[in-house]
């Protein structure tokens, strides 16, 4: 069964439409790589799946249960919309961490949070934030920043704050990991340390989804490869497929600009 | 009268014209500063209709002057209404005062609120909602200390503005440090025509503004642990 299934996903900001009939289906343990010219709509199909925007039209299943139909009214958005945002995670371009926590507490807080909820928080309330803790400090030390979990974000650089804040997303066990342009803030040198640690979370069979301009990691970490153009998806296949063979003009008029 | 005479009973005077004047300023702020935040969220509510009122009612209150406001407060209900809420006396002239303070302050505050929240990058809030935070949670834990630390400079501007401000509330005979220092010159307690006690309140507002800055410094460094 697929883990993500998405369906027919429409989305106007005023009169443009932004997104425009998208369909596409995820396996799970499987990398989808995400490419495009700007404004191609890539960040909004990011953002509906976040639930950070509300799609016109279409449907977004996980593992078979529908998160999303935009034909039933607005207060079934709204319902439980905490809840579902839970089946993604998103590492933005930006970072935005929270600057006045440490990168241990970045990663922790959400799940503190969420503890708060759990019926037996009161009785287990330390044993929780112990196991926490060790959860936090697990992933920073996977992201290779067990240096670094008393720092604050202004005190580490772009590509380990980017390492910060996936291992935050990580933290939450989403189901698909989504990562927005995750190296665009960064200069080379550090987005090869970020690349390689999406490579890694790839090769232990992470459900992601990566919206990349870095066409040989986006070819090399992904499964299947979709190229988006004003709003639709013009080609997707497997990433020879893509990358060696696209059918469309357009897709290869768009590689063109990255042949080197 | 040798001035070593006129000195304690100048100094007394001007203590409780003191602390008339800080009465005003502590009321002002605790009064001032929830009433700002209020101000603020509904400035930055759905409803059209109430941004659309506290935005004109903000414009009035800092478009015009903190003294025309202390006495119409003060004059207009007794005067014009006939209905002379605030009494005879000091504490009467007090409560008037207070009003006009908390008001005029509630709005110079309300402004600064509004910018701060405003100011935090729209990232900080859509990282909380992904992370499956309450609304509340992603103000209280993600947005306000970041708030607190945009807005402390002008805020603390804002209050040694205010200090200095209270002397305004002379204008309805309000029996604080200006009013206690002129009554040398009219005559009071055996002392008239001297004009040195008004200008040595200014040691007391400096020394006031002295101690404020030295506190908001600390906080601000207390803060600067984080970008």
């Amino acid at each position: 069964m697929p883990i993500l299934e998405v369906e027919h996903l429409r989305k106007s900001f005023g009169a443009t439409r932004v997104l425009d009939d998208i369909s596409f289906t995820m396996e799970p343990g499987t990398a989808l790589s995400i490419i495009g010219s700007s404004g191609s709509g890539k960040t909004t199909l990011l953002r509906c799946l976040n639930f950070l925007e509300r799609p016109d039209a279409g449907i977004i299943r996980v593992k078979g249960e529908t998160l999303l139909d935009a034909a039933s009214p607005a207060s079934d958005f709204q319902r439980n919309i905490r809840l579902k945002r839970l089946h993604f995670g998103l590492v933005f371009q930006s970072f935005n961490l929270f600057p006045q926590y440490t990168a241990l507490e970045n990663v922790t807080l959400a799940e503190k949070l969420l503890a708060r909820e759990k019926p037996d928080w009161k009785d287990n309330k330390s044993a929780y934030l112990k196991s926490i803790e060790e959860h936090g400090c697990a992933l920073l030390a996977e992201m290779g920043l067990q240096d670094r979990m008393g720092n604050y974000p202004h005190q580490l650089s772009g590509g380990q704050c980017q390492r910060v804040a996936i291992a935050r997303a990580l933290a939450l066990n989403p189901d698909i990991l989504c990562f927005d342009e995750p190296t665009s803030a960064l200069d080379p040198e550090l987005t090869g340390e970020v690349l390689r640690v999406i490579r890694s979370l790839a090769d232990r069979s992470t459900t992601m989804i990566i919206v990349t301009h870095e066409m040989s990691f986006a070819r090399d970490v992904a499964d299947h490869v979709i190229f988006m153009d004003s709003g639709t998806i013009c080609e997707q296949g497997s990433p020879d497929e893509v990358f060696l063979h696209p059918q469309q003009e357009r897709t290869r008029q768009f590689l063109s600009h990255y042949a080197d | 009268m040798t001035f070593a005479e006129q000195f304690p009973i100048v100094l007394g005077s001007l203590n409780t014209g003191f602390l008339q004047t800080f009465r005003l300023f502590l009321i002002t702020l605790v009064g001032a500063i929830p009433l700002g935040m209020l101000l603020a969220v509904a400035e930055i509510s759905r409803w059209k209709l109430l941004r659309a009122f506290i935005r004109t009612v903000v414009w009035i209150v800092r478009g015009s002057p903190l003294m025309i406001q202390l006495l119409i407060i003060f004059y207009f209900p007794g005067l014009v209404l006939n209905t002379p809420i605030w009494g005879g006396g000091e504490s009467g002239r007090f409560a008037a005062a207070s009003v006009a303070f908390i008001i005029n302050y509630a709005c110079y505050f309300c402004e600064i609120f509004r910018g701060g929240i405003q100011g935090i990058p729209v990232g900080q809030e859509e990282a909380g909602l992904v992370l499956g935070m309450k609304p509340a949670q992603i103000f209280f834990r993600v947005k306000l200390l970041q708030v607190i630390k945009a807005i402390l400079p002008p805020i603390s501007n804002e209050i040694i503005t205010l200090i200095k401000d209270t002397s305004l509330a002379r204008i309805i005979a309000l029996q604080e440090i200006i009013w206690a220092g002129q009554s040398f010159m009219k005559g009071s307690q055996g002392i008239s025509g001297v004009i040195w006690p008004l200008f040595f309140t200014g040691i007391y507002y400096l020394a006031f503004t002295g101690i404020l800055t030295i506190l908001f410094a600390r906080l601000e460094k207390k803060l600067s642990y984080f970008r």
